[in-house]
């Protein structure tokens, strides 16, 4: 195993198209908290993450000096399309993580559905990214294969 | 939240797509529902098709195809349900239209797709993402340099 000194994943990018209405998602409907709200300048580098855990998103806006036009607006319309990539969330009550979201008015892609790994449902953010909420079982993961096997050889 | 978010026409008509093709996602085991899709698109029931397919690069009626098709995969692989039933738990009526349709996507028969994939152990999501068929992966008709025959079409409502 090469040793390259990486302790944790620290950040990761979620293209948004708005950071306000990033920002009002993510801390009001999702619970997250802010961790920078700095207008640097060039950009406001706006991250928010799970209280208590270390991994920040950076809601970053999509459009920067590093896309020129016709990127930007490709990557504009991958996200509203779906087509981006997506987050993924624990919960320790799915159930109630669901009923809330749904309550508030969240699209939902997905309800609470059973697997064998536990139980997850999917929502989007406002502009089209996939976020998945999960509340994982106590199975381990060899475990969980077992449970795929059995369901196919029963 | 203030100011309504601000979407080109292009990202707006994609936004609304999406929320049509996630309800698509959601209710694949029911018929096809044009005209309620339209609505979560506000468009009209005959400029939804056409939409759909400037969007996505192809018809509601294939996308469709497609979903049920990946969840019957699914089944195949992690379940031992009869495949009458697995054609009928996602959605098509006839045990003869979901082996043509299944066939003619996949490139193997169903009973043939579960004799070669066993199950797997990750999160549901990325199975269905991963595993939804393209249209390449249908089995050839015709010989490299002939040409193709075109795609058998016994679904009375086909695309």
């Amino acid at each position: 195993m090469t040793t390259n000194h990486i302790t944790s994943l620290h950040i990761r990018s979620v293209p948004v198209l708005d950071q306000d209405e990033a920002l009002d998602f993510y801390t009001t409907h999702l619970g997250f908290e802010v961790r920078d709200d700095i207008d640097l300048g060039f950009m406001r580098w706006l991250t928010v993450g799970v209280p208590g855990q270390d991994t920040s998103l950076l809601l970053e806006l999509v459009g920067g000096p590093q896309h020129d036009e016709s990127t930007a607006a490709q990557v504009r319309e991958l996200v509203t399309k779906g087509a981006l990539g997506g987050v993924f969330l624990l919960s320790d009550d799915v159930h109630a993580t669901y009923a809330a979201l749904r309550d508030a008015g969240v699209e939902v892609t997905q309800e609470p559905v059973e697997q064998p790994y536990g139980t997850d449902f999917g929502i989007r953010d406002p502009f089209g990214n996939h976020v998945r909420v999960s509340q994982p079982n106590v199975a381990a993961p060899e475990q969980v294969q077992d449970a795929y096997d059995a369901a196919a050889t029963k | 939240m203030g100011r309504p978010l601000q979407l080109s026409a292009k990202e707006d008509i994609n936004r609304r797509m999406l929320r049509a093709r996630d309800e698509m996602d959601r209710r694949y085991a029911e018929p096809l529902d044009v005209p309620t899709l339209a609505a979560i698109a506000h468009l009209s029931a005959s400029q939804f098709g056409r939409v759909f397919k400037d969007v996505y690069g192809e018809t509601p009626h294939r996308y469709l195809q497609r979903r049920r098709v990946e969840r019957a995969m699914t089944l195949l692989r992690q379940t031992d349900r009869p495949i009458t039933d697995v054609a009928w738990d996602v959605g098509f009526a006839s045990l003869g239209t979901f082996s043509r349709t299944f066939s003619n996507i996949v490139g193997l028969s169903p009973s043939e797709f579960r004799a070669q994939h066993a199950p797997v152990a990750v999160p549901s999501c990325f199975i269905a993402t991963w595993t939804r068929p393209r249209e390449q992966q249908r089995r050839p008709t015709s010989e490299p340099g002939t040409t193709a025959v075109s795609e058998k079409r016994e679904d009375p409502d086909a695309d």
